[in-house]
Parts: C-alpha cells; structure tokens; sequence
C-alpha cells in the first residue's frame, strides 16, 4: 500500500523518469535495427564471417552491464560525454546488436532454398529477392529478436542510472542508498511492466509486419 | 529453338555435362530423362543459366544467351520447379504478376493476365486470385506454378521435374490439361523428368543421359522401339514395347476390311458382305450410323432380319483413344476385336490385335514411317 501511495505521489516523476528510460532504450534499439539487420542479411553470403560476427556479439553480451559503462566512461570522455545518456545509449545498442543479428541472419538463411531458386530462376536480381521474398518473409523472426533486445534492454538500463543516465533505476538506485523499500519496488514494478507492456506493443507490430499470407 | 553446341560442364575432376549437342524444334516438348545424377537438371540450368557453363554454345532463339544478361534471359523463360516455389508472402495473383511486375507491365494489363491464366490452368480466378499458396492443395499449387512461369507468355519453358511432386492421380490430371494447352500455346519446352512414362507421354523428343553424355536423342517411339545400346534398353523397360501402345492412337491402327449392316436389313445381305469380303463378322448400325451390335458368319444364315441373329457389342472404343486402352478392353472382355466410334459416337471402323501388333511390328520391318493401312468399310 506504501508504495501505490508513494506512485500516487510521484507520478509526474515515473512519467518523466520513464520517458527517460524509453528514450535510451528505443533510439538504443532502433539503431541497433538499422545496424543489426543489415549485417545479419551481409553475413548469410559468407559463413566464415558469420561465425565471427556472431561470436564477437555474443561476447559483447557476456560482458556485465556495470563493467561496459565503465569501460565507456574513458572512451567517452575523450569526447566529453563520459557519463550520462550516450553511454547508456551506447551499450544498449551493442547489447542488442546480438539479438537482432542472429535473428535476421537466421530467419534469412532459413527462407526455403525452392523460393530463393524459383525466384533466380525467373529473373529476379539479388535485391529484388531480397527485397520481394527473402525479407517480408523473415520479418516475424527478425522482429522476434528486437522484441528480446528491447525487454533485456529495458533492464539494462535500470542500472544505466549509476552513470546518470536517468531512467527508472533512478528510483531503484535511491531506494537502495536510502534504505527506502517504497521507492525500490516502486521502480523495480514500473521497470517490469514497461517491459512487459513494450513487448506487447511489439508483438503487435509483428503481427501487423508479417505478410498475410504467413500469418497463422 | 533451343540449339545446345558441345555444352559442357565440369565440377572440378567430375563432368556433368559432356560435349551435348541438340537442338529442340520450335513448339515442341523435349523431355530431358535419366536416372539421377546423370546430368539432366546441370543441362537444363545452364540453359537458364542457372549454372554456368564451362564450354559450348547455348542458342535460344538464334541469340546466343552469352551476349545476354543472365536476368534478361531467365526473364524469358517460364521456369517451373518441382518444389513448386510459390512466395508464401503474396497471393496468387501476386506470384503469377511477378514476372510481368519485374518488365514493368501496366499493373492493370498484369492483373489481366493473371486472371485469364487462372483460367487456363482449370482454376477459377474469382476464388483463387487473392488466396494464399498455404490455401491451395499441391495440385492447386503446381497449376498455379504453370501460370507464373507463362505470366510474361515467354517462347521457352524449363521444367525441372514440375509434376514430379505431386500424387498420381493429380500428375495424370495435370499432364493432360498441359498437353491441353500446349496444343493452343505452342512454347518450347525444355522438361526434365526420371519417369520414362511421363517421358513417352509427354514429350516429342527425349534426350536421354548417362553420366553426362547425351546418349539418345529422338522421339519417344524409336527410342522404345531402338534403343541405341543396353543402357537405354534397360532404362526404359523390358516391357517397352507395351508403352509404345500408349503412343498410337485406334485410328492409325485400324487395318483390314470391316462390314457393316443396318439393323432393318435382312440376313441374306449380310451373308452376302461377309461372303464378298471374305469376313467373320459384320457389325450392325442403327439408322443414324451408331453401331448396335454385330453378327457371326456362322449365324448370317436363314431368314429375317439380321436383328435376329445380332449379338450384343461387348464394348466400343473411340478411334483418338490410345492403343493401350483398346488393349486393356480387348483384355478386359476377353475379345480380340473391338468396334470404334467416332467422336460423335458413329461408327468408325474396327481394331483387331492383329492390327495392333502389326502396327507395332512397322517400325522394326522398315526404320521409315509406316506404310498407310489398307481401310475401308464395305456396306
């Protein structure tokens, strides 16, 4: 009860720290979807490069959260924008850049070999296959890996906040320093449902990317 | 049409195709057959170019395809796979307009065709031009595969193995109503199969391959009836000889005199037919000129009516039906001659398995076409 009233009373606040959290997160991702799927559609011409691009993402999403904001802090500050929202912005967009690789990579290389030989066979360029078969039919799984990217990276950045960043973990980060259980459930709640609610509002959008005809 | 010069093709060490030379007529089915890995599909994807060749010439047309771009030339020609390969993203109408899209067709002259194409391959466009190809049974979607590849009404056809997939009932449906349109369309095709029955029915000409080499080309009727070595002899069948019965048809099998009656006429005209022309039997027409029944030498005697003595006919056959149905109905009513109609149901002479075998024995007396039948009804 505690905390609904403390939500009650803040609710200017969650909005603005919201708004925060969703600004990182969706130009983070939205980035990383004008990056990621093309270097996943690249990679499915050599399998050599593949394995290492696939690799080096994968790495970059071994390492913890906390330890890549510091690692950009130097980088960064080079340009003096060591701490705040492009770090923040930053590591997200290489944290989804895994995600959404694999994914287009995937859904691209599994587009039935009979489509990709029918559409050679009637005198379609490579773009055009790529642009008229390969791609509206891998969209379901390409939109699949930006939903994942975006609900991990919604947690990701509850703890850009220790490099002011802003965002929800604002609420958790304080909650801990000042020993305050209302306002680190408050921020730990919203922090979940802008998850559950923004993989909701994507799955809708895949529905509605997905061609008619592959819908089930 | 589609003229091949000492095409070949090698992977590495191996050589899928070897120095082939052939040259397909302008509107006729040349059907590419041999037991898997012999070279067949390599052949035909390089006419596509598909795959490109190593050496040789590829003529379609009088143009050599080296000259073109290889998206102008897959451009014109219908390519059908056995996989189907209809984009499961765009409906019917879309698969079939993606060609026409691709040449910058006026989208409504595009849909145009789409729908009179649906029409062609039995299907009809007011139920099918905006489904799915999820919505379509493999029959469904295979017609559907014919009319895109001949959206942009291309001269030339490749077909890798298009029926290949489907059930055997379908298969026979659909080669038929292709045979059926090809008659009207008239394309070159270029048809890749491994089944010596679609071979014989479908093609003019069939090519057939061994390990890369082109070992026989010619129609289906010499190659079963002279197969140039034991391989194609084995290939094709011991019982090849029986599928040449599907390659002939009642009419041109029809020999030796036959006699006919009215049903009105009296038995001494019969006897008197059948005494002059030295004949068994006689078959008995009704007053429009369909046969009823037929009558035995032996019986054509006495008086009265020859409706009297007329037995019934166990079975009729039409003249432009196939050798191989007369002989399954001569089997089947254990008889060794049947009456033929016409296709207006009238009499139309009769077949004798004498005449049957032969004309099947033609070929091995003389290599030359056969000699025409002596015909005629005596009435």
């Amino acid at each position: 009860m505690e905390t609904l009233a403390f939500m009650r009373d803040n609710a200017q606040t969650i909005l603005f720290l919201t708004g925060q959290h969703v600004s990182i997160v969706g130009l983070a991702v939205g980035l990383a979807i004008i990056t990621g799927v093309p270097i996943g559609i690249a990679i499915t011409q050599n399998k050599k490069a593949a394995d290492i691009v696939l690799y080096i993402a994968a790495i970059v999403m071994t390492i913890p959260s906390i330890a890549l904001f510091g690692m950009l802090i130097p980088v960064l500050s080079l340009i003096g924008q060591g701490i705040g929202y492009l770090p923040a912005m930053i590591a997200v967009l290489l944290y989804s850049q895994l995600p959404i690789i694999r994914n287009t990579y995937t859904a691209i290389n599994n587009v039935d070999p009979a489509l990709r030989e029918a559409a050679r066979g009637m005198g379609m360029t490579a773009l055009e296959r790529l642009w008229k078969v390969e791609l509206p039919i891998a969209v379901p799984v390409i939109m699949a890996g930006v939903r994942v990217a975006v609900v991990i990276n919604i947690g990701v950045t509850a703890i850009a906040t220790y490099i002011g960043a802003g965002g929800l973990g604002s609420l958790i980060s304080r909650g801990i320093s000042q020993t305050d259980s209302r306002q680190l459930v408050a921020g730990a709640l919203c922090v979940s449902l802008l998850a559950i609610a923004a993989d909701y509002v994507l799955l809708w959008i895949q529905r509605q990317l997905t061609p008619a005809g592959l819908r089930a | 049409m589609i003229k091949l010069e000492d095409l070949t093709k090698t992977f590495g060490s191996v050589i899928a195709a070897d120095r082939i030379n052939m040259e397909v007529p302008e509107g006729e089915i040349c059907i590419l057959l041999g037991p898997s890995g012999c070279g067949k599909t390599t052949t035909l994807k390089m006419v596509n170019r598909l795959i490109e060749k190593t050496s040789g010439k590829i003529l379609v047309g009088g143009r050599d395809t080296d000259n073109m771009d290889p998206v102008e030339v897959r451009r014109g020609m219908g390519y059908v796979i056995q996989q189907i390969g209809l984009f499961p993203n765009m409906t019917v109408e879309e698969n079939i307009c993606v060609v026409p899209r691709l040449l910058k067709w006026d989208d409504a002259k595009a849909k145009r065709r789409a729908a009179e194409l649906l029409e062609l391959v039995a299907l009809d466009p007011s139920v099918f031009l905006k489904r799915f190809p999820r919505e379509l049974s493999g029959g469904q979607q295979q017609r559907v595969g014919v009319a895109r590849a001949l959206a942009a009404d291309p001269p030339v056809m490749i077909m890798d193995e298009p029926f290949g997939a489907i059930d055997p009932i379908n298969r026979e449906i659909i080669q038929d109503e292709f045979l059926r349109m090809q008659k009207t369309l008239r394309k070159t095709i270029l048809f890749v199969s491994h089944d010596i029955d679609e071979a014989v029915k479908m093609g003019d000409k069939i090519a057939i391959f061994r390990a890369g080499k082109l070992e026989q080309y010619d129609t289906p009727d010499t190659i079963l009836a002279h197969p140039a070595n034991s391989f194609i002899a084995d290939f094709v069948g011991a019982d090849r000889t029986l599928k040449r019965l599907r390659l002939v048809t009642v009419a041109e099998a029809q020999n030796g005199a036959v006699g006919t009656v009215s049903l009105t006429d009296d038995l001494s005209r019969a006897y008197a037919i059948l005494r002059e022309g030295h004949l068994d039997t006689i078959v008995v027409l009704d007053p429009q000129g369909l046969p009823v029944g037929w009558v035995h030498a032996e019986d054509a005697v006495g008086i009265g009516p020859v409706s009297s003595r007329m037995r019934p006919l166990p079975a009729t056959i039409r003249t432009d039906a196939d050798l191989r149905t007369a002989v399954a109905m001569m089997f089947t009513h254990d008889v060794t001659w049947l009456t033929c109609i016409n296709a207006d149901g009238r009499f139309g002479g009769c077949i004798t398995q004498a005449g049957i075998t032969r004309r099947l024995g033609d070929t091995y007396r003389s290599r030359s076409a056969s000699a025409p039948m002596p015909q005629g009804a005596v009435a």
